[in-house]
């Protein structure tokens, strides 16, 4: 019933709002907190440092320090065009968190929508809806993605978000949409309708913030994935060009055998990255999945 | 099965926006324009796409997939060598990760919130969090170079013959790094599974029947919780399947292991767009194949959910 007074305009006590409830878990759990703290600070750091260094400069060739171990002036060496691996490193984990936002923002998007509109209409609309999610899910999500950004012949970052996106959103389309289904059932849903609500404002308006916190809960873990995506795409050279490094692109010169073996610098320090940014993300993602269950609350 | 005419048609229109056709390589710029299109028209690239798609989805069934223009051979033949490699590869991953799996779940789900459990729990959390190729990538790198316990690339040392002990012991020692390396990292989700549904299965009624009654717990375990809980984990047969397909192109690139990950990539890297169609149309088959495999099998081990 907590909806329904919250509506009204002689404002009550309201029970805490979902994205309250959200943080307020996030505080307990003191894990999670390290790392959405951790994550700021490297988020803050990475853009800000960032808008001192000058990606050309970082990403053009230098023939004379190819390969060069750390040293004062490269504090983690060069990779085999005399770029610097540091500055690299740091340019790449601003590209890799900004396609990870970007993608994992887009597909939220479309996949709310598709789900809202599935499991709000439900019958024939919803059975062909989700079919083309079926279609969508079996498909070799990576091999497709790599065939299309060989072939796409402007190839730029917004392009390989585009490509990155339209073969991820089902997941996120897949679970709004089942709680959709059940949204529409309840009694609030229902008086809407019967008091003559627009369909529209009732998915909007109405619905779509019952299940915020789970879309938020799903958008979260979903950065981690994306993430990984990512720099597995890039790390097999089908995602960002050399020349707008990501933490993946760094851990591709590793397939050089020679630079797996001797010159761990280059890809060890992208990889420990990848690896903690994933973990961060998910010890939120986590935390946040906990809080929008109440039988799992800590607090 | 319409998912396999929607994903042939996706593959032909792959096909279709790839620069090159069955000519490119072939012709000798010395051939008068002329001839290409007489031969082009012969070969019925200049009809109209639903009739090429018809062509192509026909020759396919055949089993000819067409020619491979950099390594002048039959698709179907290149494809055939790498395919074996693959399977075994994944016949590996996958009795390894069942072999990490059940033990670990077993323990994780009936010593739920011991030390044993929060060890096996850690692990899995830590295994969600990391990337199969990073993963892939230092095992080699600690592994393969540092320890050289393994060796770092290939299926087979060069120079046995096939057949022979050595061979077959050759191959198993190619095969086990990248397999482990992917298995270790796959399997946290079955045991997160298979902990969280002895946990379920612990508190139910029947259970709680089968203590009064005075079964002895390893009885209670075996028998009534196992059984209940492991069939689920066959029905995700199908869908690991599936999974391992993304995770081959990684391992076998990372591992240099000749299988159909392999020989993608480098036909991606080639250009060479009739092998990579083939692969992707071959491989999306293959997962629609798991999918209805552990669609059947949930429908034996569960009686309630039946194919209409």
């Amino acid at each position: 019933m907590a909806e329904l007074q919250a509506g009204t305009p002689g404002k009550q006590e309201k029970s805490p709002s979902g994205v309250m409830i959200l943080w307020r878990e996030l505080a307990r759990d003191r894990i999670a907190l390290i790392s959405f703290i951790f994550l700021l600070l490297v988020t803050i750091f990475v853009y800000g440092i960032s808008l001192f260094l000058d990606q050309d400069e970082i990403v053009s060739v230098d023939l004379f320090e190819i390969h060069q171990p750390p040293s004062e002036e490269f504090w983690l060496g060069t990779d085999y065009g005399g770029r610097d691996v540091f500055g690299q490193l740091i340019i790449g984990t601003r590209n890799s968190l900004s396609i990870g936002i970007l993608v994992t923002l887009m597909t939220g998007i479309i996949g709310v929508l598709y789900g809202l509109i599935s499991g709000y209409f439900g019958g024939t609309v919803d059975n062909i809806m989700m079919r083309v999610v079926d279609f969508f899910l079996i498909l070799p999500f990576l091999m497709i993605v790599i065939v299309f950004v060989a072939i796409v012949p402007k190839y730029d970052i917004f392009s390989f978000s585009l490509i990155m996106t339209s073969f991820l959103w089902m997941g996120i389309a897949r679970l709004v949409r089942s709680k959709a289904l059940q949204e529409r059932e309840l009694d609030y849903a229902q008086a809407s309708k019967s008091l003559g609500t627009p369909e529209r404002k009732i998915m909007f308006s109405q619905v779509l913030p019952n299940l915020s916190s789970l879309i938020i809960v799903t958008m979260t873990l979903n950065l981690a994935a994306n993430i990984g995506l990512e720099s597995g795409l890039s790390f097999l050279g089908f995602g960002f060009p050399e020349s707008t490094p990501s933490l993946g692109t760094l851990l591709g010169y590793a397939r050089n055998p020679q630079t797996l073996e001797y010159r761990w610098w280059i890809w060890v320090p992208a990889a420990v990255l990848i690896f903690v940014l994933m973990l961060s993300v998910r010890n939120v993602g986590e935390a946040l999945k906990r809080a929008s269950d109440s039988r799992q609350r800590r607090g | 099965m319409p998912q396999v005419l929607l994903l042939s048609v996706l593959v032909f229109l792959m096909a279709q926006m790839m620069p090159g056709d069955a000519l490119s390589g072939q012709i000798d710029p010395n051939i008068d324009p002329a001839a290409i299109e007489a031969q082009r028209e012969k070969l019925g690239l200049n009809n109209p796409w639903y009739v090429q798609y018809v062509d192509w989805v026909g020759s396919a069934l055949h089993g000819d997939l067409g020619q491979s223009f950099r390594h002048k051979m039959p698709v179907t033949d290149l494809i055939g060598q790498r395919l074996a490699n693959t399977f075994w590869l994944a016949v590996a991953t996958l009795i390894l990760t069942y072999l990490i799996a059940i033990p670990l779940g077993i323990t994780s789900g009936r010593y739920n919130d011991t030390l044993r459990d929060q060890l096996i729990t850690g692990y899995t959390y830590i295994g969600f969090a990391t990337p199969l190729f990073i993963f892939a990538l230092v095992s080699l790198w600690v592994f393969g170079f540092k320890l050289e316990w393994f060796p770092t690339g290939g299926s087979v040392a060069p120079g046995l013959e096939p057949g022979t002990f050595p061979y077959i012991v050759s191959k198993l020692q190619h095969l086990l790094l990248p397999a482990l390396s992917m298995a270790l990292i796959t399997t946290v989700n079955t045991v997160q599974y298979l902990r969280s549904e002895i946990i379920d299965t612990k508190q139910k009624d029947f259970i709680i029947t089968a203590r009064a009654k005075g079964a002895p717990e390893s009885r209670v375990y075996n028998r009534h919780i196992l059984r209940n809980s492991l069939l689920p984990l066959a029905a995700f047969l199908g869908f690991e399947i599936t999974g391992l397909i993304g995770g081959t192109i990684f391992v076998e690139t990372i591992y240099s292991y000749p299988g159909m990950g392999l020989l993608f990539m480098d036909s991606i890297a080639l250009r060479d767009y009739s092998v990579v169609t083939s692969v992707v149309l071959l491989l999306g088959v293959v997962s629609i194949l798991g999918v209805l495999l552990s669609d059947i099998i949930l429908s034996i081990v569960d009686p309630r959910i039946r194919i209409k």
